[in-house]
């Protein structure tokens, strides 16, 4: 798919609810069919996938305009996936290939697309804070109504970046929306055992800005929280922090089995699954007449299988994408 | 020609850039109302308004992330670190944010930041403040890097690396700030980055040396009669002129490099070992590093003098490489201390 493409799949997210619940489908089979492809060992390295946290992804991408830039986590399959990637773009990068939306040199954690606004996704946990508030700083020293999003996992709560990175904005004031998914685990600890309060949006209050607890499985609440906060930010009213509550399906990477969860903990969540409860909501509003959800499981699932095909055909990584963007050129 | 301080040269690159390009933004602790702790932004708010100077919180890792997302989008940012010391609780924002976007984005993003920061001994700082730390930037392909050796040097190599599309790291002697000396402003006093300057010709060694050795290295140069030493301002640490060193070194066949840090990983050590592996065999002797011992820099005023290499003692260590055709100890090893 071309420039076009992407930008359609960022209009559909952004007009249309039904478009969001494809949307979230698609994620969750991407995501699965990742962990399966590293399974199978068709993929080296390591991966972070985000099945669970589907509804967070498209309600950023349906809030933010193309020219407002985020920063996210290296956990950044299904942000890029909302943002308007495209599903090959995306494997690509992680099996290593020319078709990968950095050429295969960066691999998972490092999904890029400045089209769609999406800065080099982050691997060093809170990076991604500070420099959201910098795309900030850019829409206030040139006075345009652009913002930025930050997005961080609960973990990057707890390390400098964001402290400081919360501080400089809310004292300059800058059109700035903080969002952290918290997923309930900071890699593999459980968050009540590195975090000494239950409601990270309570930190807000430290920096003088307002903090909200958003229920982050529910897209149409995260569509909405995104939106008032980008709204308060591009009038001049200054950051937001939004607590978006939560949970990763998987463990924290492809490696993590995540056995350290307590009994119950998972299924507890899945009486909420961001898919099923929305699938139900479209339902009875009659958004989705009977066999629409199945026409999307296989609308999504060949629209895989041609993305996986597509990637396989492509040439590895090469070495002019290895050496061809050390400097820009004078 | 305006004759000027080193500080002064500083802010006169900063005030000229802004002037031409309205996306230039400075920004650090101390650096708009009070004009920057060492006068090197002194006048920059009164002329540009605070949404373009800004002082910051010490606030290290928060504000050269700020100047990394502002530089992807579109702004040129400058941030002061007011002792490299305390880039070290920010590294990761130069070297694994801003060296990488360029990379990590398959081109389509740049990160023009320009972190300045003071650097060097001499002023009884003590020893978390007097380092030079050049060695956490030089092993981070996607960094350019630059040292300042006077009020020339600062006002062209800065007005270079603000214009720069890349991450620069400019090093800034801290004892160089008070010096005065003739600068040309304006687009004719701009200098290259990349590029090394000869400051001093000379037949029968090549004397290369950056920052405030530049000025210890030109001294000893004058102080012998015996010999004649070319003294080579580096200027670009990263990418340094490796055509230029070479060339200059292949004429004298013998190479110094005098540097203003611990012996072990210094800069002049990948110099060192390029040369001497390039002109293998066209050498007349061994090449000599003069550097500064390996410990933390001495507070005690005489102690920290001896620390660095002054110009009697760069005389004394050629004078010996060119008499016996061997590298001299060090003076710690006279001091029964390892070499």
């Amino acid at each position: 798919m071309g420039d076009s493409d992407r930008m359609e799949r960022r209009r559909a997210v952004a007009a249309d609810r039904v478009a969001r619940y494809e949307r979230m489908v698609e994620i969750r089979a991407f995501e699965d069919r990742v962990q399966g492809l590293f399974s199978e060992g068709r993929v080296h390295g390591t991966t972070h996938t985000a099945q669970g946290q589907e509804a967070v992804a498209v309600g950023i991408a349906a809030a933010v305009q193309t020219t407002d830039l985020v920063t996210c986590t290296y956990r950044g399959h299904g942000i890029g996936l909302a943002l308007g990637m495209t599903p090959e773009v995306i494997l690509g990068e992680i099996m290593g290939r020319d078709i990968g939306c950095v050429g295969g040199i960066a691999g998972s954690m490092h999904l890029c697309d400045r089209e769609l606004g999406l800065l080099p996704t982050f691997a060093i946990i809170g990076a991604g804070i500070p420099v959201a508030a910098g795309a900030a700083l850019t829409a206030q020293v040139r006075g345009t109504d652009d913002a930025a999003i930050g997005v961080f996992g609960d973990g990057a709560a707890n390390i400098g970046a964001f402290h400081e990175g919360l501080n400089l904005a809310a004292i300059w004031n800058l059109p700035v929306v903080f969002i952290c998914e918290n997923n309930q685990y900071g890699e593999y600890s459980r968050i009540d055992l590195t975090t000494p309060i239950e409601d990270l949006a309570d930190r807000a209050a430290s920096y003088g800005i307002p903090g909200i607890i958003v229920d982050g499985q529910d897209p149409d609440q995260t569509f909405e929280a995104v939106s008032a906060a980008l709204a308060v930010a591009r009038s001049g009213g200054g950051p937001t922090l939004l607590e978006m509550k939560t949970y990763r399906y998987a463990g924290h990477s492809r490696a993590d089995k995540a056995e350290y969860r307590p009994e119950g903990e998972f299924e507890r969540w899945y009486e909420r699954d961001p898919i099923n409860t929305f699938r139900a909501r479209l339902e009875s509003e009659g958004l989705l007449a009977p066999g629409d959800a199945e026409a999307i499981d296989e609308r999504v699932a060949a629209r895989l299988e041609a993305a996986l095909q597509a990637v396989e055909e492509s040439p590895p990584a090469t070495v002019d994408a290895m050496f061809g963007n050390i400097y820009a050129p004078v | 020609m305006v004759r000027m301080r080193m500080n002064q040269a500083v802010a006169a690159a900063l005030a000229d850039e802004m002037r031409e390009d309205p996306d230039v933004v400075v920004f650090g602790e101390d650096v708009a109302v009070a004009g920057g702790p060492f006068k090197t932004s002194d006048g920059l708010l009164e002329e540009f308004g605070p949404s373009r100077v800004r002082d910051t919180p010490i606030s290290e890792m928060g504000f050269l992330g700020m100047a990394v997302g502002a530089a992807a989008s579109g702004l040129r940012p400058v941030a002061e670190i007011m002792f490299i010391e305390f880039l070290g609780v920010a590294l990761d924002m130069v070297v694994t944010e801003a060296g990488k976007f360029h990379f990590l984005s398959r081109g389509a993003f740049t990160c023009p930041i320009t972190v300045r920061a003071s650097i060097g001994a001499g002023l009884g700082f003590g020893c978390q403040h007097s380092q030079t730390m050049e060695n956490w930037m030089s092993h981070a392909p996607g960094l350019k890097m630059v040292m300042l050796s006077g009020p020339q040097s600062a006002y062209g190599l800065l007005r270079s690396a603000i214009r720069d599309p890349n991450p620069v790291v400019v090093l800034e002697p801290r004892a160089l700030y008070g010096g005065r000396g003739q600068v040309t402003t304006g687009a004719d006093g701009i200098l290259p980055l990349g590029e090394a300057r000869r400051v001093r010709e000379g037949d029968d060694v090549t004397v290369v040396s950056a920052g405030a050795m530049v000025k210890v290295a030109l001294a000893a140069a004058e102080a012998s009669d015996d010999w004649s030493a070319e003294v080579i301002d580096l200027q670009t640490l990263i990418p340094w002129d490796r055509d230029g060193v070479v060339s200059a070194v292949r004429r004298t066949g013998r190479l110094v490099i005098v540097e203003e840090s611990p012996y072990t990983s210094g800069w002049g050590t990948e110099i060192a070992a390029y040369v001497g592996a390039r002109l293998f065999g066209e050498l007349r002797a061994p090449v000599l590093r003069i550097t500064c011992p390996d410990v933390p820099v001495p507070f005690g005023r005489e102690l920290e003098q001896r620390y660095m290499p002054n110009p009697g003692y760069v005389t004394d260590q050629i004078d010996q490489l060119l008499a016996t055709g061997r590298v001299p100890d060090p003076w710690w090893v006279g001091e029964g201390r390892s070499a």
